[in-house]
């Protein structure tokens, strides 16, 4: 029987966390996500773990620590926000071309400056290109479901990469929800034990981790490691059957809401996803067919599953919560728009950046932007593709 | 046990050679030095940060380590092996680990004195049972002799270099071992490599097999950076204890001594004499600077005397 419980969406990472009983938690203090480090030293000294928690000067001692401990043959987890992500920035790179599938829960949160503490996803859009994978939650259940199934993929042999979980600080992270937990002993056996090929404290052969890597092996290591990104994609779809076995959640490499027919509909991640379904909800009852894909594996990116999902629509918004400074969109619409060029050119494609720096995101921004798509339905044109909602210009 | 030399020589090496780091470099006797104090049958995870030694032992797909060994990047070796020595201890408790495992981490100058010192600094204090090593050679060596804040006063590298308004870098070097003992952990020491490795010996086995973090501080001479002729490495270390400006002492649960104490205290010239990086001082008209030099290392030598409970 699953467990109901009430939990803030750090707690419910905290609680993964406890389940898995990692060996080594490394991590430091940065708001939205500080709870989790807070809520696993308390499972430390109450000795409800027998992990050893690092409580380390910074963020990038935090991943270094992440990786010696990893590499080391354990299993090794931390939790971080914004400036905390950039700090290791350095170190998320040597981490997955190490292949040491560390996890981490990342509690979105805008990169300064200026500094601020609340959401958006420019932190982990900017470690987009580091070398992990990336899954998004839009509440407090994804984020737990995620994160336990995050040890299983980052580990399976066919991949070796470290997972980074995310979801929206405060809006999530702070947020107080109805989850179903999974029983201790459900999750110790999903996420089972750590048994790396190679690791430093293997008393039957040494190894080395981390060489100087010339341009006669550097190219091959890279190929290796693109080619481990895209065995990602089969085995987070084995994961997530597993665990719908055990739990009757289904999870998939993004969800579709009502799309299968859907004329206009919006790509989107994390939180807002809830606030556009029941957008989608209202526009249905007046006879709108508007639909929305939210996604949950952004790295791989899921371009073949995505075009065929989105092939029939006439007008598409992507919604960026984050700049990426392009002077043409966001990092989301560069990569939806790519996916879709040659195979779906049929379609009308805009960008909406919104919500940056914690901005509210009411239900009447998301219903502009599927106003602006019917426009653009019926007259056929697409106007500008870079667009901005809920700013004051 | 005495120490026998000997003996000590005939333990297997744990550093083979054949690794890349130039003839007459200070560094790999240093390394191998400290290994030997390893228990031949005590397992080890040795980390570096990148810097000369790192990437002259660890090229692919060849390792010149016979234990096993990480790095990941410059500033963090302190954290790396902080966090391979926390996964030993959980990996024990939970009894996946039988084997007596020890953690030694070395870093540069650079990767010690400055870019690491946050990292070093937080691995010592959470207590670690672990060493760190810096292979002192004051200077960036690896990216070709730039200046740290370990590079002493006047010394022509390449981003202090020597001109003909400025004589080499203006800064005196930090006391890096002091930082470290005010860590109040176990044991700290300062050495170099002298006749009969003795003291580097004695010194890395008390940092290996005392619980708790350990920092070792070792002079590790570059002919390249430092301009000597390669053969005279070993005599430029006896320099640098005779002329007292690197003096060998150990703090041991907060306790301070002084373990070398030359017979006849040199003038610092004799130190500064034999290397290119200095040759500007003994232009005519620069005595001024090595003065300068000397009055410093007797003041900083006085003081630590008093530490040590010395007679002055
Ligand atoms: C973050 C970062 N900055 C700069 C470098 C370039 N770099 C590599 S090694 C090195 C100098 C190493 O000096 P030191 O630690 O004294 O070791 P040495 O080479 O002298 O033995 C520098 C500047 C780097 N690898 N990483
Ligand atoms: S440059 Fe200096 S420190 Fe580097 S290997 Fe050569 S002698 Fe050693
Ligand atoms: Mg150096």
């Amino acid at each position: 029987m699953a467990i109901r419980e009430r939990l803030s969406g750090n707690e419910a990472i905290a609680v993964a966390m406890k389940q898995i009983n990692p060996d080594v938690v490394a991590a430091f203090p940065i708001t939205p996500s500080t709870e989790i480090p807070q809520y696993f030293s308390q499972f430390v000294s109450n000795g409800a773990v027998q992990t050893e928690f690092v409580p380390v000067e910074s963020e990038h001692s935090a991943m270094s620590a992440c990786i010696g401990a990893q590499a080391a043959g354990g299993r090794t987890m931390t939790a971080t926000s914004a400036n905390g992500l950039a700090l290791m920035w350095e170190m998320l790179y040597i981490a997955s071309s190490s292949r040491l599938p560390v996890t981490l829960a990342c509690v979105n949160r805008a990169l300064s400056g200026p500094l601020n503490i609340h959401n958006d996803h420019s932190d982990s859009m900017g470690a987009r290109d580091s070398g992990w994978i990336q899954l998004y939650s839009e509440n407090n259940q994804e984020a737990y479901d995620n994160f336990i199934q995050a040890v299983r993929i980052g580990e399976h042999k066919d991949v070796v990469l470290p997972v980074m979980v995310c979801q929206d600080g405060f809006i999530t992270s702070h947020a107080v929800e109805n989850l179903d937990l999974l029983e201790d002993e459900k999750v110790k056996a999903f996420v089972g034990e750590y048994n790396p090929e190679h690791y430093l404290l293997n008393t039957k052969e040494q190894i080395a981790v981390g060489p100087l890597d010339l341009p006669n092996y550097f190219f091959e290591h890279r190929r290796q490691q693109a080619q481990a990104m895209m065995n990602a994609k089969q085995v987070i779809l084995d994961v997530a059957k597993e665990f719908e076995k055990v739990t009757g959640r289904k999870y998939d490499l993004f969800e579709e809401y009502k799309l299968s027919d859907a004329e206009i509909a919006i790509v989107i991640i994390n939180s807002t996803a809830g606030t556009a379904k029941t957008v989608v909800d209202e526009l249905r009852e007046k006879g709108i067919k508007a639909g929305l894909l939210k996604i949950r594996v952004f790295r791989p990116f899921p371009q073949e599953e995505m075009v065929a999902a989105l092939k029939h629509v006439k007008a598409l918004a992507v919604m960026d919560k984050a700049e990426a400074f392009s002077g043409v969109g966001g990092p989301l619409f560069a990569d939806v728009k790519a996916a879709l060029y040659g195979v779906a050119d049929g379609i009308k494609v805009i960008n909406y950046i919104y919500g940056l720096g914690g901005r509210d995101v009411k239900a009447d921004n998301i219903e502009l932007v599927y106003n602006e798509l019917q426009n653009i339905v019926k007259t056929g044109q697409i106007g500008e593709t870079y667009r901005y909602v809920g700013v004051r210009e | 046990m005495a120490y026998n030399l000997k003996e000590v020589m005939e333990k297997p090496e744990r550093l083979s050679g054949g690794h890349r780091m130039c003839a007459g470099c200070g560094a790999p006797p240093a390394v191998r030095g400290i290994l030997r104090a390893l228990k031949p049958e005590d397992h080890a995870v040795i980390g570096s940060a990148t810097g000369c030694l790192e990437v002259s032992t660890f090229i692919y797909p060849y390792t010149a380590w016979k234990d096993s060994f990480i790095h990941t990047a410059f500033e963090n070796a302190g954290a790396t092996v902080s966090g391979a020595e926390a996964a030993y201890v959980a990996m024990k408790r939970k009894g996946k680990i039988d084997d007596t495992y020890k953690f030694i981490a070395f870093g540069g100058d650079g990767g010690t004195y400055d870019i690491g010192l946050q990292s070093l600094s937080g691995a010592m204090e959470r207590g670690h049972d672990m060493v760190y090593v810096c292979y002192d050679n004051e200077a960036y060596m690896n990216t070709g002799i730039q200046r740290s804040s370990s590079t002493p006063k006047y010394s022509d590298t390449t981003t202090s270099p020597q001109g003909s308004v400025l004589p080499g870098k203006q800064q005196y070097k930090k006391d890096l071992t002091a930082v470290m003992a005010a860590h109040n952990i176990p044991y700290v020491a300062q050495t170099t490599l002298t006749s009969n490795f003795k003291d580097l010996y004695e010194k890395s086995e008390k940092a290996i097999y005392k619980k708790g973090p350990a920092f070792l501080n070792v002079l590790a001479p570059c002919p390249r950076g430092w301009r000597y002729e390669t053969p005279d490495l070993m005599n430029i270390c006896k320099l640098a204890m005779d002329t007292c400006i690197w003096p060998i002492f150990e703090v041991e649960e907060g306790v301070w001594k002084l373990n070398y104490k030359p017979k006849k205290k040199l003038h610092v010239s004799e130190y500064l004499e034999p290397q290119g990086r200095f040759k500007h001082l003994f232009k005519k008209g620069n005595e001024h600077l090595i003065e300068e030099i000397q009055k410093d290392v007797d003041k900083k030598w006085e003081d630590l005397l008093r530490k040590c409970g010395e007679t002055i």
